[in-house]
C-alpha cells in the first residue's frame, strides 16, 4: 500500500500537468464545438448542433478526405524509404553507422520553416527542379510543381522521413540478424527472409514509425499552407482559417475535434495491437 | 577423393588482417559424425559457415556430393545449420518454426502438417507445439532447432556449438539425444565445438584445429592415443612433454632418446627419424605408473626415480606431480582396488615412476607455447 502511495506521489506532478494542459483543453475543444458562434469572434450562449451539421458540407468532406489520403500516402512512402535505410544503417560498420545517423539528423539543425521555404524556391516555376525537368523534356512550360497535393506529399515525406528512419533503425539495430541467416539456411531467398523474419522482427519500430508520421501528418498546417495552394489544403489550414479569418471558434473546434478523433483511432488500434504483443511496454519503447 | 561427401579443398578465408582459415583441406564421409574441435578463434566456426554458405572462401572450393557448391547461396545448399544461439524465429510458434523450411519450399499443407507432427514426435515436444520460443527452456529450444533443421532432410547437418548454452546436466542429456538422432536419421553431421569431451564422445572422426589450420584428423582414439603435435596432445586430455635427442634406433620400431637430466628413455618409433635429431615425447599421465617400491627392470620399460611434489585425490583416481630431473611429471593413478588398504604415496615421498616404450609418443611438431595448455599446479615455495 505504501509503495502505491509513493508511486502516486511521484507521478502526481505529471498527472496535474497533463490534466491541466492536455485533457482540459481537449475537452474544451469538444465542448465549444457544440456552442454557437457570436459575431465578435467569441462563443455565444446556449447549445447548438449547427456547427456539427456544417461539417458535412462537400467542401469540408473533400478536405477531410484529402487530409486522410495525403497522410496515409506520406506514411506509406516514408516507410518504404525508411525500412531499407534503417536496415542499411543498422548493418553498416559501427564507425560508418554514426556518420550515417548524423546525416539523418542534420536537417534538424535548420529551422523547419526555412526548410519548407527552401522547397518553395526549389519547386518554383523559375526554380532549378523545374528547369532541370524542362531540359530533360519531362515537363512542359505549363507544368506546375508547386501548389498541388503532390508538392504537399513531397515536402511532408521530406519532413517526416528522419522521424521514420530513427525508430526503424533503433529496432533494426536490436534485431538479431542471425535470424535472417537462419531463414536463408532453411531455404528462404533474400527477400523472403526479409519479409518473413526481418519485418516481423522490427514490427514495433514500424508501429512507432507509423504513429510519429501519420499523427503529425494529419495535423499538418505549415506545409500545405506554404506549398499546397488551394488544391492542397488540409484540415489544419481550414482550422486556422476558421480561427483567424472567419473568427468562428465553434467551427474551428468542431474541425479540431474531428482531427483529435482521427488521431485517437490509429493510437487505439496500435495499443490494441501491442496488447496482443505481450512483451510490449510503451508505445515509444523503441524510439531513440 | 570421390568418396568424400562434403569436401573442403585448399580453403583460405581472412577477415581483415585476421587469417581465420589458412589453406585447409578436409573431407567428410557420408553419414559420418564429424567434429571440428579447437579453441575459440581457431577457424572452426568459419569452416562451418563456409559449408553453410554464409561466408565465401578467399581461395579454395567446397564440394557436396561431388558438386561444387562454393558459389551457391545458403538457400540453394542442401545443408542446414543448428546455431549456437538456436536462432529460433521469436514471432513464430514451435510448430511454425519447424514448418518454416517446408513452407518456404511451398510444399502441400497436409504434407507439412504430417512432417511437423513426425518431427515433434522425434523431439518429444508434441504438447509444446503452440508455444513461442521465449516460453521454452534452453533444452527445448535446442530440440526445436534440431527439428527445424532436420525437417528439410539436409545432406549435411551443421551444428555450431549446439550445447554451449546449456548447463552441464542438460548438456550430457542432449549429448545422448544428439547421438541417438544421428543414428536415427543417418545424416552426415559436421559438429563444431571447443569441448573435447563432447567431440570425443560423439564423433566418428575429429579434426583438431588451431590457428586456422588442421593439426590432426582421426578417430577419437587415434587423436588421443597418438597425437601428432604438441597442440593436439595438450588440448585433448593431459600429457607430459619430454625434450630430448635421438641417440640411436637399434631396431626400426624403437629409438633410444637422451634427455638431459634423466636416464636414457626408449620410445616407440613409427616414422623416419635419424639419430642425432631433436625430438619431443608426449606421455599421457595415466600411462605412467607410480610406486614406492622399485619395480623390476624390463626391456622397453622406462624407469625413473622421482620425488612427489603434489598429490590431488579425486576419488576414482589420484593425480601426482613428481619431480624427475628438471621435469615435473604428471601421473594419474586409477584406484582399481580398495584404496585405504594401501600405504599412501605422500608429498615429498621418494618414489619410482615408469612407462612402457609403446606408451610414449614422439611428436611431429612441438611448440613451447602449447605447454601452457596443461594444468600444472604452481611450484611450492621452499621446495
Amino acid at each position: 500500500m505504501k509503495r502505491r502511495k509513493a508511486e502516486w506521489l511521484t507521478s502526481l506532478p505529471t498527472l496535474v500537468w497533463l490534466t491541466l494542459f492536455v485533457v482540459v483543453p481537449t475537452l474544451l475543444v469538444f465542448v465549444i464545438a457544440f456552442r454557437p458562434a457570436n459575431p465578435y469572434g467569441g462563443i455565444g450562449r446556449g447549445w447548438t448542433l449547427d456547427t456539427i451539421r456544417a461539417l458535412a458540407t462537400p467542401s469540408t468532406l473533400l478536405i477531410a478526405w484529402r487530409t486522410l489520403w495525403i497522410s496515409l500516402l506520406t506514411t506509406a512512402i516514408c516507410l518504404v524509404l525508411a525500412v531499407p535505410t534503417g536496415y542499411t544503417i543498422a548493418r553498416a560498420p559501427a564507425r560508418l553507422r554514426n556518420r550515417l545517423l548524423l546525416l539523418v539528423i542534420v536537417p534538424f539543425w535548420t529551422s523547419f520553416l526555412v526548410r519548407v521555404f527552401a522547397w518553395r524556391s526549389l519547386l518554383h516555376p523559375e526554380g532549378p527542379i523545374k528547369k532541370l525537368l524542362e531540359a530533360l523534356g519531362l515537363a512542359g512550360p505549363d507544368t506546375t510543381l508547386l501548389y498541388n497535393p503532390v508538392a504537399v506529399v513531397l515536402v511532408m515525406v521530406y519532413t517526416f522521413l528522419p522521424f521514420t528512419i530513427l525508430p526503424i533503425y533503433a529496432a533494426a539495430e536490436k534485431f538479431d540478424f542471425r535470424l535472417v541467416e537462419a531463414a536463408r539456411d532453411l531455404g528462404a531467398r533474400p527477400f523472403q527472409s526479409f519479409r518473413k523474419v526481418f519485418l516481423p522482427g522490427i514490427r514495433r519500430g514500424l508501429l512507432t514509425a507509423v504513429l510519429v508520421v501519420f499523427i503529425p501528418a494529419l495535423g499538418s498546417y505549415i506545409i500545405p499552407d506554404l506549398v499546397g495552394g488551394p488544391s492542397g489544403e488540409m484540415l489544419g489550414n481550414k482550422i486556422a482559417q476558421r480561427v483567424f479569418s472567419d473568427r468562428n471558434l465553434p467551427h474551428a473546434s468542431a474541425l479540431s475535434a474531428v482531427l483529435v478523433l482521427a488521431v485517437l483511432a490509429p493510437l487505439v488500434a496500435v495499443l490494441v495491437l501491442q496488447r496482443k504483443d505481450k512483451k510490449s511496454k510503451i508505445i515509444m519503447g523503441e524510439a531513440p | 577423393m570421390n568418396s568424400e561427401f562434403l569436401e573442403f579443398r585448399d580453403i583460405s578465408k581472412s577477415f581483415g588482417a585476421i587469417r581465420a582459415v589458412a589453406g585447409v583441406s578436409l573431407g567428410l564421409k557420408k553419414g559420418e559424425f564429424f567434429s571440428l574441435l579447437g579453441p575459440s578463434g581457431c577457424g572452426k566456426t568459419t569452416m562451418l559457415r563456409l559449408a553453410a554458405g554464409f561466408e565465401e572462401p578467399d581461395a579454395g572450393r567446397v564440394f557436396l556430393d561431388g558438386r561444387d557448391i562454393t558459389d551457391l547461396p545458403p538457400d540453394k545448399r542442401k545443408v542446414n545449420t543448428i546455431f549456437q544461439s538456436y536462432a529460433l524465429f521469436p514471432h513464430m510458434t514451435v510448430r511454425d518454426n519447424i514448418a518454416f523450411g517446408l513452407a518456404i519450399a511451398k510444399r502441400p499443407k497436409r504434407e507439412i502438417r504430417a512432417e511437423v507432427g513426425r518431427m515433434l514426435e522425434l523431439i518429444r515436444m508434441g504438447d509444446q507445439a503452440g508455444k513461442k520460443p521465449d516460453q521454452l527452456s534452453g533444452g527445448q529450444k535446442q530440440r526445436v532447432a534440431v527439428a527445424r533443421a532436420l525437417i528439410n532432410k539436409p545432406d549435411v547437418l551443421l551444428l555450431d556449438e549446439p550445447l554451449a548454452a546449456l548447463d552441464l546436466k542438460l548438456r550430457q542429456k542432449m549429448l545422448i539425444e544428439l547421438d541417438l538422432i544421428h543414428d536415427e536419421v543417418g545424416i552426415t553431421f559436421l559438429y563444431v565445438t571447443h569441448d573435447q569431451a563432447e567431440a570425443m564422445s560423439l564423433s566418428d572422426r575429429i579434426a583438431v584445429m588451431d590457428g586456422g589450420r588442421i593439426e590432426q584428423v582421426g578417430t577419437p582414439a587415434e587423436i588421443y592415443e597418438s597425437p601428432r603435435t604438441s597442440f593436439v596432445a595438450a588440448f585433448i586430455g593431459d600429457t607430459n612433454f619430454l625434450e630430448g635427442r635421438i641417440f640411436d634406433c637399434p631396431d626400426r620400431d624403437y629409438c633410444r632418446i637422451a634427455i638431459p637430466g634423466l636416464p636414457e628413455v626408449v620410445s616407440f618409433n613409427d616414422r623416419a627419424i635419424q639419430p642425432g635429431q631433436p625430438t619431443y615425447l608426449s606421455i599421457r599421465p595415466e600411462k605412467v605408473h607410480i610406486s614406492h617400491e622399485r619395480p623390476e627392470t624390463e626391456a622397453r620399460r622406462n624407469l625413473l626415480p622421482a620425488v612427489v611434489e603434489d598429490v590431488i585425490y579425486l576419488g576414482s583416481n589420484t593425480k601426482y606431480w613428481v619431480r624427475a630431473g628438471s621435469y615435473r611429471i604428471q601421473v594419474l593413478r586409477q584406484h582399481a582396488r580398495y584404496f585405504l588398504d594401501e600405504q599412501p604415496i605422500r608429498w615429498k615421498d621418494p618414489c619410482w615412476i615408469w612407462w612402457h616404450a609403446d606408451d610414449g609418443f614422439m611428436l611431429d611438431h612441438f611448440r613451447k607455447a602449447d605447454e601452457s595448455l596443461l594444468a600444472v599446479p604452481p611450484q611450492r615455495v621452499g621446495d
